[in-house]
């Protein structure tokens, strides 16, 4: 379960994310929506402290993940990353082997046993599909494989870690049309087993996957939360008029 | 109408002006090379044809005015002066430039590393002469003068450093920032972001730069002539004096003529040689970074 309470982001004096509250249940999939510029992947990057990484970035507000406060004291951000897996727009696999890649975190958090790395590697590997295809070539570099494969070697990476929250800024918007409905099939047999957070500009996208839906928006020179709900019920009854116009596609 | 005027009608004058004029000097520089080589060949051509390449590595030793040309005394103090300055300039030069993109706040980064560009600007004859007056009294404390193979090793090794590392910084600058982020996100720390990330994609661009340094380490001549000391024998510890084939060339030119006059040119041609060879193997990998 993510709870986060009126969070805001700031890039020293300019505010990317004003005030924003939201409740995602575990095990559900949250899409957040917006035109492009209104503080969604700020907003994202907030809740795994990836903000500390900007120089000049600064938060406000609390953010919750399993009742662990993110911005606590005692909380050493690389640790909390580990709970956190993150997938980013442009796959980023490492340029080391395929089999690197997905040991590479495991072996830095020590987990040092062979038998344990490759059958977690294997795991994970057929948790999204990819086994089959690169089973044969596990030390070959990663940067061979196609762009929608690439994305699914990012995705176990970040589960070999065996995260329970996953937040994805838009996974599929780099890929062509089949890697996309692959990558999103995936993202759909991950439901009840992560609390998922998806940032996306395809809103019928958003549509088959949402279990709840959260709409950014630029407003009073930053950006903030204008509404949210349960998926079905906002997409057939938006109430803010900016929404109903972005939802039935004649804004953003 | 000339022939090129049709070619390039939509052209203004002055780009045709500009044009002439970078083609000019192009083709000047080019030429300048071309026959510095030639000029090479020509003068070491009697040493080539009379005496014969195998007499350089057979003869019993170096004594020109007694017709015997060993130079492999100088070629290994060549070889044994870059070797050990490309070990000790890596690791700084690697180490100075993680601290530098990575680890320094910024504003320190920046004075450090004009600091280094600075480093890379001073005249070598100055590293001579700091090497000459301080460094070699105090190697001397270990034993013999001082002016030795160790003390051009660490001399030279000063004098490439600037390369290793502003390389370095650039082609890690170069490792895209989505790398960088991505293990972050896998919660890993700076250093093992730098150490398993980092270095591993950087690795075309520093084994580049390690190259570059070591061509220049060759070719060097003044610093190493003034601490080396010169002495003509295959060194058998570090604290053993070595002669140099580019301070042999200095050294001697002054006095050589005829067949001794002709092997010092045989011996530029051979370092150029061997500065080529490094050049090729820097562009053969420059062109494939990345790759595993």
């Amino acid at each position: 379960m993510i709870q986060v309470e009126s969070l805001s982001v700031f890039y020293g004096e300019r505010v990317a994310v004003q005030n924003a509250t939201l409740i995602a249940p575990s095990g559900t999939i949250t899409a957040i929506v917006g035109p492009s510029g209104c503080g969604k992947s700020s907003f994202l990057a907030a809740l795994n402290r990836m903000t500390d990484l900007i120089p000049g970035a600064r938060t406000e507000g609390t953010v919750r993940i399993h009742g662990q406060n993110t911005y606590g004291d005692d909380i050493s951000p690389a640790l909390l990353r580990r709970s956190i897996g993150m997938i980013f727009q442009k796959a980023n696999p490492f340029p080391l082997s395929i089999r690197q890649n997905l040991q590479l975190a495991l072996r830095e958090h020590g987990v040092r046993q062979r038998p344990e790395l490759e059958s977690r590697t294997e795991a994970a590997l057929r948790d999204v599909g990819l086994w089959d295809e690169v089973k044969d070539r596990l030390d070959q570099p990663a940067l061979r494989l196609s762009g929608g494969q690439q994305q699914r070697l990012c995705i176990a990476r970040a589960i070999i870690l065996e995260p329970r929250v996953l937040l994805m800024d838009e996974p599929c918007s780099a890929l062509d049309p089949i890697a996309s409905a692959h990558v999103e099939s995936l993202i759909q047999s991950f439901k009840g087993r992560y609390t998922i957070l998806i940032v996306t500009h395809n809103l019928a996208q958003a549509r088959r996957l949402a279990d709840h839906l959260a709409v950014f928006w630029y407003e009073g020179e930053a950006g903030r939360i204008i509404e949210q709900g349960n998926a079905t019920e906002l997409f057939d009854n938006p109430q803010h008029p900016t929404v109903a116009a972005y939802l039935a596609g004649q804004r953003g | 109408m000339t022939w090129w005027s049709r070619n390039t009608s939509s052209q203004s004058r002055r780009d045709l002006a500009l044009r002439w004029v970078a083609r000019a000097s192009s083709v000047l520089s080019a030429a300048v090379i071309l026959l510095i080589f030639l000029f090479l060949l020509q003068e070491a051509a009697p040493a080539l044809a009379n005496i014969g390449i195998s007499r350089f590595f057979t003869d019993t030793s170096w004594h020109p005015l007694s017709a015997q040309f060993n130079l492999v005394p100088m070629l290994m103090g060549t070889v044994l002066t870059t070797l050990g300055a490309v070990v000790i300039a890596t690791p700084l030069g690697l180490a100075a430039a993680i601290y530098c993109v990575y680890f320094a706040p910024r504003g320190l980064a920046t004075w450090y590393r004009r600091l280094i560009e600075l480093m890379a600007g001073i005249p070598s004859v100055v590293f001579g002469l700091w090497g000459l007056v301080k460094l070699a009294p105090f190697i001397g404390q270990l034993g013999g003068s001082g002016q030795n193979l160790l003390t051009a090793m660490i001399v030279l090794s000063l004098m490439i450093l600037p390369t290793v590392m502003l390389t370095t910084c650039s082609s890690m600058a170069a490792v895209p920032p989505e790398l960088l982020r991505g293990g972050a996100a896998l919660g890993l720390n700076r250093w093992s972001v730098v150490r398993r990330i980092v270095l591993p994609a950087a690795r075309g661009g520093i084994g580049v730069g390690i190259l570059l340094a070591t061509a220049r380490a060759v070719g060097e001549t003044m610093a190493v002539l003034m601490v080396a000391g010169n002495v003509v024998e295959i060194p058998t510890s570090l604290l053993d004096p070595v002669r140099t084939l580019t301070a042999n060339i200095a050294l001697e030119m002054g006095y050589a003529t005829t067949a001794h006059r002709s092997i010092l040119f045989a011996s530029g041609l051979l370092l150029m040689g061997l500065v080529a060879c490094v050049a090729l193997v820097a562009e053969v990998r420059k062109r494939s970074p990345h790759e595993l």
